[in-house]
């Protein structure tokens, strides 16, 4: 009886663990950084709104502050947005007749709300609290990056839970004096670099380390 | 295969427990009977903790299939952590609403009515939504703690199965459909004075209904208004009116007695007061050397008769012997006949109850239940005249309903006059006497003969479909109203939500009646409180501010004086034990009630309190006289009460009283809803006019078998615990004398230190060794002390958390399985003999152990020790493992087998906690200690730069507890409370032989008896 396999089988067979091997690490490999890249984690991918509202024209070109509008952002957890209210205080006196301004008006109209594409958002198991980060000296440019550039909101960080971990285990270095969480512009003084700025707020403000997994999920 | 359905009779079980030395407590009779069922039940139950094949899919599913799925899901679950998530909206007002932070909960001062008084609260709302009951401090009936029912009425407001329209015979129609319709019907009625309108509702407590419904019987001047309840005052009604010749109801103070004695009344779970009473109660039981004492007879095992220092079982009509002997012994007059003689141990416990009542008069109070005759409710009012417990302990005054009437004869008479034809048009607001009326009226066929029948209620219920109209009624969480609290405290319902399904209020559809269609509610109800409080001019002020509390302040209604009439108490009734006869007793049930809350599914699934039965009723004997029927839990008998017969399961039940079959009212509804379609054997079918709570009856076995779901030997502490050290016990003398309850040759270590920190290694001599990291809290250290004293079993607690924490139920089929979910388990152990067993509940939550037995074999970390102290859980990390379940030696981790959460039905998702994950399949979920609270706390501690202070993070079930039995805080505040309980001598931990060093620790149960009564 005749060999089914030819004797280069044996080769091949190795050849096979080996590169079965090398597949499975790239298939890992591939996964840990498609999780990391744009296409999943759509960081610096503009989304698009029912109105296209340019943070950079409101608040780089008009200054307005971040709590104009996110006015629950140092009460509670959610930022908030803004109601459509907020919005008509200027646009029932300028651009009122702007075409890309009409879902605004209707809305005002209607008593219905706008519908907005929500940009920084987190899985329904993560609890995450705006007002204590706001009141221990995390700046809204930490988490939100350069708002004031944006013509269309878009992530400038993957929120993935790596990236939380990455200041809950050193608060220092995110840390700014809390006048100054509001300035998206803020970097800190020459004569103080953030390492030592960083531990010193860390103190005055008692930051913790909280890394306790019920600090975020529960 | 039923897991549940315990298939034995208690052989010989006696004779074993005289053999088990030194063992005492017990959970089942069939695992004192220790047969080899009971061993294979064990065998599932504890040694594997869920029943073999749990874990298996319901469909047969092959091990190579099963092989692929594994294999397929495994690959799905890598790509989906690869997913995007998918895209969400943020949806924030036009117009953003005064004083609401978008992400903070707000709450609101309402009242729960409730036939014999209205409770307050303050009910947490999230954007609109309210999700949960919490007990309004300030209201006299709460005072801050809330019963079941109240904890599980906002389920109820999300029902699915509520009605959304008008249904016109069968068809929905529109309100308007529905005035123009009506209003000739109206017209034709008024045109002849009403001669033909009756309208029955329930009590009325609502002041501002009363005064509506008055106005209608002016435009209707022949027209008739009849008030119903299955459970009603009658009896308490007569026994006022036999005594001080007018209707009266009594209001207790429990705070004010030494003594307290009930018959036949579960006072701390039902009635008005009930929570306020446990209060009182508990208030006098947590120093050992203040204690009160409690005597209970009783035919049906309650949490009451298990909280009583001294318990006897009798079957009713002994009851009111005893009751008649003790007035007697007293000194009452009982008139010619109204004496009893009582043999043996019976009059040995009068005599010393008699003896205690006196030591104690004008600090004691004797308190009937509604299913005593008017004789003996009168005797007990004589008595407490007697006792001179007038003015202190017990005082009377107008019962909460407006108009009271007398509830039974008034139905009766409405079923005579339909009968006979002369109704012509019949109002049903919020009844549903199709079930639950007395079943020799034949109110169906009666009703039938009403040319135009119109209900309103919360559902389409039995009543509704033989209606020709059915309008959907508000939720109380929907609607504005009014409602007397039991002392008459005029409490304001606010509504919480706009009717979800655009229903109108019942003040609403009566100001149709009334000829005012189109009345808001809102504005009926203030014109109302304007004509009573005489229009002042600060009325604004005043509304204003009775909304904001719930209640109006210094409106309670002030006792009247009584004086004690000569009555005739009648004669005792004859004992029904001749020819084999036995006492049925019909009460209402410790957890739907009279049936109304039959649709609610946390109600249905919550264990009772005693037999730890869910979705079901059964016939309940005592073990005896199981024994000598031939019966045994599970076989179907058929019960025959005057004439009528019913097939129904038997559950034998221990401290049940010997001769009496107690069966629980509400169940076998056929038009409740998907939930309380179903479930149990309708009572009603047996209840009479003359007797509503029972009496003579027969049962023959029908051979048939049923099977019922207990959950009493589910997560049972391992199989050698019940030998433990579980549950202490010692007495106020005891403790006097340093006997704290700790078993002499108790082995293992000692109770954890007051500071929370366990025992390390090395520390102590003889210390016990763990290889576990040493932890060190230096922040706050969370822990919890349950008072084995206080717990009445009532069950508040468990629905409670099941509201906080998003707790799916999961059915019939699944807690025969061992399945249930609830994070808190009230452990239900027996003591002592089998036919005179005295209970005691103990609260099992996650025990957040030091050194956790569950934390260091989960694969994933999905379970890890938190910083401050606690076992915690992520549910995203879970793959299902169920290792640390296992390894859990309290038993409290509950596992998502399937897909019990709700994901798609659209109202129940309002009532979730929208700080809480809702879990779904695969995943082990358990108690954290609320830690969603505990966040809430800490954030707005830093916020203001403090420390959380005692008393600022409350638990769930702690919040709830009528008793106050749990006492929650954290363990490094040297000031705190739960400190102060935790350094009490009689603190003790549960298996810390095991050292597991657990934060959840107990205090012994300390009862206070009767020197005289050693033994009973």
């Amino acid at each position: 009886m005749t060999q089914i396999f030819h004797k280069s089988f044996n080769t091949l067979s190795k050849a096979s663990i080996v590169l079965g091997g090398v597949f499975a690490a790239t298939a890992v490999a591939w996964l840990l950084s498609a999780n990391r890249a744009p296409y999943i984690s759509l960081v610096n991918v503009p989304r698009e709104q029912p109105v296209p509202f340019s943070h950079k024209h409101h608040v780089a070109g008009l200054g307005i502050d971040c709590r104009y509008c996110h006015t629950s952002v140092e009460d509670s957890a959610q930022a908030s947005l803004p109601s459509t209210k907020t919005c008509m205080t200027c646009h029932s006196v300028v651009w009122t007749n702007a075409a890309m301004l009409e879902p605004v008006r209707e809305s005002y109209r209607t008593d219905r709300s706008i519908e907005w594409l929500k940009v920084h958002d987190l899985p329904d198991f993560v609890y995450f609290n705006h007002s204590i980060h706001v009141k221990k000296g995390v700046g809204c440019q930490s988490c939100h990056g350069d708002v004031d550039q944006m013509p269309l909101m878009m992530r400038r960080n993957t929120l993935n839970m790596e990236w939380c971990l990455e200041c809950h285990r050193a608060p220092e270095k995110f840390l700014r004096p809390r006048e100054e969480v509001f300035n998206l512009n803020w970097t800190p003084p020459t004569d103080k670099p953030q390492a030592e700025l960083g531990a010193e707020l860390a103190e005055r403000y008692q930051v913790q380390k909280l890394t306790s997994c019920a600090t975020c999920h529960r | 295969m039923s897991h549940s359905t315990p298939v034995t009779v208690p052989v010989e079980v006696d004779q074993r427990l005289a053999e088990q030395s030194g063992r005492k407590y017990w959970k089942s009779l069939e695992e004192l009977s220790r047969d080899a069922q009971f061993s294979a039940r064990l065998d599932e139950h504890v040694r594997r903790e869920y029943p073999s094949q749990a874990e298996m899919l319901a469909d047969p599913v092959q091990r190579r299939t099963l092989l692929q799925l594994m294999g397929a899901s495994l690959a799905l679950a890598g790509i989906s952590s690869c997913t995007r998530q998918p895209d969400e909206h943020v949806l924030p007002y036009a117009k953003s609403p005064e004083s609401l932070i978008p992400g903070k909960p707000l709450y609101f001062a309402t009242a729960m009515p409730w036939a014999s008084g209205a409770i307050g609260l303050l009910v947490e709302s999230h954007m609109g939504r309210p999700t949960k009951c919490e007990g309004n401090p300030d209201h006299v009936a709460s005072l801050g703690g809330t019963d079941l029912f109240t904890q599980a009425s906002v389920l109820d407001l999300y029902d699915p199965d509520r009605s959304t329209t008008i249904v016109r015979n069968g068809r929905s129609a529109t309100w308007d459909d529905f005035v123009s319709a009506f209003g000739p019907d109206l017209e034709a009625q008024k045109q002849k004075g009403g001669a033909g309108l009756r309208i029955l509702t329930g009590s009325v407590i609502s002041p501002t209904l009363a005064a509506q419904l008055a106005e209608v019987l002016k435009l209707f001047p022949r027209a008739r208004w009849v008030q119903s309840e299955p459970v009603s005052r009658d009896n308490q009604r007569l026994g006022a009116l036999l005594a001080f010749a007018e209707d009266v109801a009594p209001r207790h103070d429990l705070s004010k007695a030494e003594v307290v004695v009930a018959l036949e009344c579960d006072l701390f779970a039902e009635g008005p007061a009930s929570v306020r009473l446990a209060r009182q109660w508990a208030a006098r039981r947590r120093d050992a050397a203040m204690m009160n004492r409690l005597y209970v007879v009783e035919s049906t095992a309650t949490g009451t008769g298990s909280m009583a220092d001294h318990r006897l079982a009798l079957a009713p009509a002994a009851i009111d012997r005893l009751a008649r002997a003790l007035a007697q012994t007293l000194g009452v007059d009982v008139g010619a006949a109204g004496g009893a003689q009582l043999g043996g141990e019976e009059a040995a416990f009068v005599a010393a109850l008699a003896k205690d009542l006196k030591a104690q008069a004008g600090k004691s109070v004797v308190i009937a239940g509604e299913p005593l005759s008017g004789q003996v409710h009168a005797l007990v009012n004589a008595i407490n005249v007697q006792l001179g417990n007038l003015g202190a302990s017990v005082e009377f005054a107008e019962p909460a309903a407006v108009a009271p009437v007398e509830q039974g004869a008034g139905l009766a008479d409405l079923a005579r006059e339909m009968a006979r034809g002369e109704v012509e048009l019949l109002c049903i607001l919020d009844a549903n006497p199709v079930y639950d009326a007395p079943v020799d009226l034949e109110f169906v066929a009666a009703m039938q003969k009403v040319p135009l029948r119109v209900h309103y209620g919360l559902r389409e219920d039995e009543t509704a479909v033989l209606c020709q109209w059915h309008v959907p009624a508000t939720h109380y969480l929907e609607h504005w109203s009014d409602a007397r609290a039991f002392d008459g405290t005029l409490s304001v319902v606010q509504p919480l939500v706009a009717p979800l399904y655009g229903s109108k209020s019942v003040h609403e559809f009566v100001a149709l009646l009334a000829g005012k269609p189109g009345s808001a509610g809102y504005d009926l109800l203030r014109e109302s409180w304007k004509a009573t409080l005489g229009a002042p001019a600060d009325f604004e002020t005043r509304w204003q501010r009775a909304v904001h509390d719930g209640f109006l302040a210094g409106s309670r209604v002030d006792a009247r004086s009584v004086s004690l009439k000569r009555f005739d108490a009648g004669a005792a009734p004859a004992e029904m034990n001749a020819g084999g006869e036995l006492e049925l007793a019909l009460r209402p049930d410790p957890s739907i009630f009279d049936g109304r809350f039959a649709n609610n599914g946390w109600l249905q699934e919550v264990p009772k309190p005693l037999s730890k039965l869910t979705w079901d009723n059964a016939l309940y004997l005592s073990p005896e006289t199981a024994k000598s029927r031939g019966v045994q839990s599970g076989d179907v008998v058929e019960l025959t009460h005057g004439g009528r017969k019913l097939k129904l399961a038997v559950w034998v039940q221990p401290g049940q009283a010997p001769n009496v079959g107690t069966l629980h009212l509400g169940f076998g509804r056929t038009r409740a809803g998907k939930i309380g379609n179903g479930p149990g054997f309708n009572a009603y079918a047996l209840r009479t006019q003359a007797a509503p709570w029972g009496g003579s009856a027969t049962i023959a076995k029908t051979g048939e078998t049923y099977s019922l779901a207990c959950a009493q030997e589910h997560h049972t502490i391992n199989e050698h615990g019940l030998e433990r050290d579980l549950v202490r016990e010692t007495t106020a003398a005891g403790f006097a004398g340093g006997d704290f309850g700790a078993p002499r040759h108790a082995h293992g270590a000692p109770a954890p230190k007051a500071d929370g920190h366990g025992e390390k290694p090395g520390h102590a001599e003889g210390a016990l060794v763990t290889q576990y990291a040493g932890y060190k809290y230096e922040g706050y250290a969370w822990g919890m002390v349950i008072d084995l004293s206080t717990c009445t079993g009532c069950n508040a607690c468990v629905i409670a958390c099941q509201a906080e924490n998003n707790i799916p139920i999961v059915g019939k089929e699944q807690v025969a399985r061992g399945r249930e979910l609830h994070w808190i388990r009230i452990d239900r152990y027996f003591n002592g003999s089998v036919e005179r067993p005295r209970a005691v509940f103990q609260p099992i939550v996650c025990m957040q152990c030091e050194n956790a037995p569950c934390e260091v074999v989960c694969p994933v970390g999905a379970t890890s020790h938190g910083e401050e102290g606690l076992n915690e859980m992520v549910y995203n990390r879970c793959v299902g493992t169920k290792y640390c379940s296992n390894n859990c030696p309290y038993k409290v981790r509950r596992f998502n087998f399937l897909l019990y959460s709700d994901w798609t039905t659209p109202s129940l998702r309002l009532q979730r906690n929208p700080d809480v994950t809702v879990r779904s399949r695969g995943v082990m979920e358990k108690c954290t200690y609320c830690v969603q609270r505990i966040s809430q706390a800490r954030i707005e501690a830093k916020r203001q730069d403090r420390r959380i202070a005692d008393g600022e993070v409350v638990t769930a079930c702690q919040q709830v507890c009528p008793s106050q039995a749990i006492v929650f805080g954290d363990l490094n505040d040297k000031q705190s409370a739960v400190r102060a309980r935790k350094s009490a001598p009689h603190n003790y931990g549960l298996l810390t032989e095991l050292n597991t060093a657990p934060r959840t620790t107990y205090l012994s149960r300390v009862s206070n008896p009767n020197p005289e009564l050693a033994g009973a």
